[in-house]
């Protein structure tokens, strides 16, 4: 009797082997399939050979000239990638503080001051949110002519920034965690409600700000149509989502495609560094503010 | 707490003297305030911030009279807002001359996109204006109300004040709502305009004028089967056919990104395998790239002499032209959007997944239920409860996903054979996007954007309304 159920805790724990073994094996392989591309766009970066020829993988000869002709070689009349990198760096630190503060101040108003119009403002947050936005692209565009800002890096800045108070749903969801009785106490004791807002909510509040700084700071080296709309052959202007946009298209891709691949790397590393903080951070706000 | 405004009012209406709540308790009605208004407060109706210059409270009072000068003279001066106000019920009445060049004779012309928008401007300025009216009369009264008490009415100090305490919703929500009404809500609206105009490529509003059509373009679009002369109509034709796809696609890859993204989580969450926060790392990389630097990529390793056709080559195979072929173009984008679309549900769905009981498992083992009854009688059922919300999120943001089809096909194969302006692996959106950017029908693009969001609006209202987060807001609290 004993020994049979030897045999048969013996085969149990084979099975489970077995299938251990399988899965490792099905995750291999699955995880090779997700970073193959990346891995090979690297390959190719560092590829001395120009062109798109794609039918061998690893390079013939190494050498970072891709990268270095990045940032001094000009693509396109006189503009280099670096141009690009810089026109994105500057629009997104300006659309990062503008955004951050709307978000903020939108989701703290709707999460802890009560008013007539709050559910009305939330309810048309809520369907604007659902047209899409190509939609009203050709609008923006004559709007911006009837300022005069259109072809200048401003009008980027501003338009990525305008509409960030619609965004409050995550940072609300957040500041609803945050005890009422911690801003009733405060009030008690004579606190404004700026008060609470500058010394009470937004310290205990920071996983929350770094993920909204961040995901501000993403959004203008993501979009590659909307700069195209506004910029139009102002090339100097443009981001590096549509500069590395124009490298690929059909006529620049047999010359380019290594420095594109190049071009990749370097927004992709810092991208993925700030979206994987950004991803701690957001696991952190779901957790809720204050523990226990 | 919001229900108390209506009991606050019709205290109000029967004792006008007690204790004031200054946004609550004070008539909101206009009518309330002219009723109970002394003859300076009344003449506020007319001169704006009168009240309060009277009772001591220069410059609010001041500002309020400012603001109207301001808008009365916006009106009124040449090229103000009646003038916009004329020109958007006419939309432009002169057009640029065809012989006008650089060299040509330069005449003063109309143009019917500015016209629009400018009237449009002017419309949200009445309205902005009416507000700011309306808070003048308030605050007018609320200073008669005072000086009857026999109190000071605040000071301007104490009004700023009052901004950063009572009122500090109006502070933190000014600037935001201002950018939203310039640079969405105008937008939307302009839009919306355009979607009953003749605006498209043939009246392009500079040299030939745009008129209001009203519903004919919703017409043509929804209009099914053929005209009354025997011709297919191409814009219902195109619309239809576009929707159809976009709705298989928007189906298809919600449900397949979903069922496939849990189980790997699942394969991953497994008990014995080690290194679990490698492989969720590996995968989590792909979706930390930009999405239009992965699927550039992808669109030069699939196109006919890309690196997977090379690949196969190799082999001796004759590979297909991946996104060439109508069918296969249809395939291949959805499993590149799995590929892209599978690392997030995992993110997603791995907490939830460690949340369910263990117990429902362990019951279904001791009744001797294998895996796959357990994913499909536990599992998918605790999880499809859990994230409804986020299903329908996805199954909209499928119906719009741009990136994807726009950046590996752009629409095509076949453009441009049977439909209009549209190919095989066309969505709503990247056809409206070629209708504005290519063939610059506006009009009709506009049209499609009303559909896609009625569309998108009928799938969210009705499970955002049914639920709890939304019924039960304060309850959490």
């Amino acid at each position: 009797m004993s020994e049979n159920n030897t045999t048969k805790f013996r085969s149990r724990r084979k099975a489970q082997n077995t299938a251990d073994i399988v899965t490792y094996i099905l995750l291999s392989i699955l995880g090779f399939m997700w970073v193959f591309p990346f891995i090979i766009i690297i390959l190719i970066s560092f590829r001395e050979e120009q062109g798109m020829d794609l039918s061998y993988i690893i390079p013939r000869t190494f050498s970072v000239q891709n990268y270095i002709d990045l940032f001094t070689k000009p693509i396109v009349s006189n503009t280099t990638f670096g141009v690009w990198f810089k026109n994105t760096l500057l629009i997104s630190i300006v659309v990062t503080i503008i955004s951050t503060f709307f978000v903020l101040s939108v989701s703290f108003t709707m999460s802890r001051i009560r008013f007539k119009m709050r559910r009305t403002f939330m309810n048309i947050a809520l369907i604007l949110g659902m047209f899409p936005g190509f939609m009203s692209m050709s609008a923006i565009y004559i709007i911006l002519d009837a300022f005069g800002m259109l072809g200048k890096l401003t009008s980027l800045m501003i338009c990525y920034s305008a509409s960030a108070g619609l965004g409050f749903y995550v940072a609300k969801g957040f500041f609803d965690t945050i005890p009422k009785a911690m801003d009733e106490a405060a009030w008690i004791d004579g606190a404004t409600k700026w008060t609470v807002f500058t010394k009470i909510t937004m310290p205990l509040s920071k996983p929350i700000i770094v993920y909204t700084v961040l995901t501000s700071f993403m959004g203008p080296w993501m979009d590659y149509i909307f700069v195209a709309y506004v910029m139009g052959t102002h090339s100097d202007k443009y981001t590096v989502a549509r500069g590395l946009y124009m490298m690929i298209d059909r006529e620049h891709a047999q010359k380019m495609y290594t420095q594109f691949c190049a071009g990749a790397v370097v927004v992709s590393i810092p991208l993925a560094a700030v979206f994987l903080s950004m991803q701690k951070c957001y696991t952190e706000g779901l957790s809720g503010s204050v523990k226990g | 707490m919001e229900n108390n405004t209506g009991n606050g009012q019709n205290n109000y209406q029967t004792t006008p003297c007690h204790e004031v709540d200054y946004d609550r308790a004070l008539p909101i009605v206009l009518g309330q305030i002219f009723t109970y208004g002394d003859l300076f407060t009344k003449l506020s109706f007319l001169i704006m911030g009168f009240s309060n210059i009277i009772r001591g409270q220069i410059i609010k009072g001041f500002i309020f009279l400012l603001t109207e000068v301001m808008f009365f003279y916006f009106l009124l001066m040449e090229k103000g807002g009646t003038y916009h106000l004329d020109r958007l019920i006419s939309l432009g009445t002169t057009p640029a001359s065809q012989a006008d060049g650089p060299f040509g004779k330069i005449t003063p012309n109309d143009d019917s996109r500015k016209c629009l928008l400018y009237g449009i401007g002017t419309v949200i300025i009445i309205f902005a204006f009416l507000a700011l009216w309306a808070e003048s009369l308030k605050s007018g009264y609320e200073a008669q109300y005072f000086v009857a008490k026999g109190k000071r009415p605040n000071s301007f100090y104490r009004d700023i004040q009052i901004y950063f305490d009572k009122k500090i919703y109006r502070t933190l929500l000014f600037l935001p709502i201002v950018g939203i009404s310039i640079f969405t809500i105008t937008p939307i609206i302009f839009m919306i305009c355009i979607g009953f105009t003749n605006y498209n490529a043939k009246h392009n509003g500079y040299t030939k004028l745009v008129d209001w059509i009203g519903f004919d373009m919703f017409g043509k679009v929804l209009h099914m089967g053929k005209d009354p002369d025997g011709t297919v109509n191409m814009f219902s034709h195109t619309f239809w056919s576009v929707l159809g796809w976009t709705l298989i696609w928007a189906v298809a890859t919600t449900f397949l990104c979903y069922i496939f993204g849990m189980i790997l989580a699942m394969v991953i969450n497994r008990k014995g395998i080690k290194f679990k926060k490698f492989w969720r790392t590996l995968f989590i990389t792909s979706v930390a790239v930009p999405q239009f630097v992965s699927l550039l990529i992808m669109r030069s390793f699939l196109s006919e002499f890309g690196l997977l056709n090379s690949f196969l080559r190799n082999f001796g195979l004759n590979p297909p032209d991946w996104l060439g072929d109508s069918t296969l173009a249809k395939v291949v984008v959805i499993v590149v959007n799995l590929w892209v679309g599978i690392p997030y549900t995992m993110l997603i769905t791995t907490g939830i997944l460690m949340n369910i009981p263990a117990e429902l498992y362990e019951a279904a083992k001791v009744d001797g239920a294998n895996a796959v009854t357990t994913f499909f009688k536990i599992t998918l059922p605790y999880m499809i409860f859990v994230t409804t919300p986020y299903l329908i999120q996805q199954f909209i943001g499928n119906i719009n996903n741009f990136n994807v089809i726009y950046l590996l096909t752009g629409g095509g194969p076949n453009m441009d054979t049977s439909k209009y302006q549209a190919g095989d692996t066309d969505l709503l959106v990247t056809w409206l996007y070629k209708l504005t950017t290519d063939s610059k029908d506006f009009n009709l693009a506009s049209v499609i954007g009303m559909l896609i969001f009625i569309l998108s609006a009928t799938f969210s209202l009705i499970t955002y309304r049914s639920s709890g987060s939304y019924k039960n807001e304060e309850e959490f609290q």
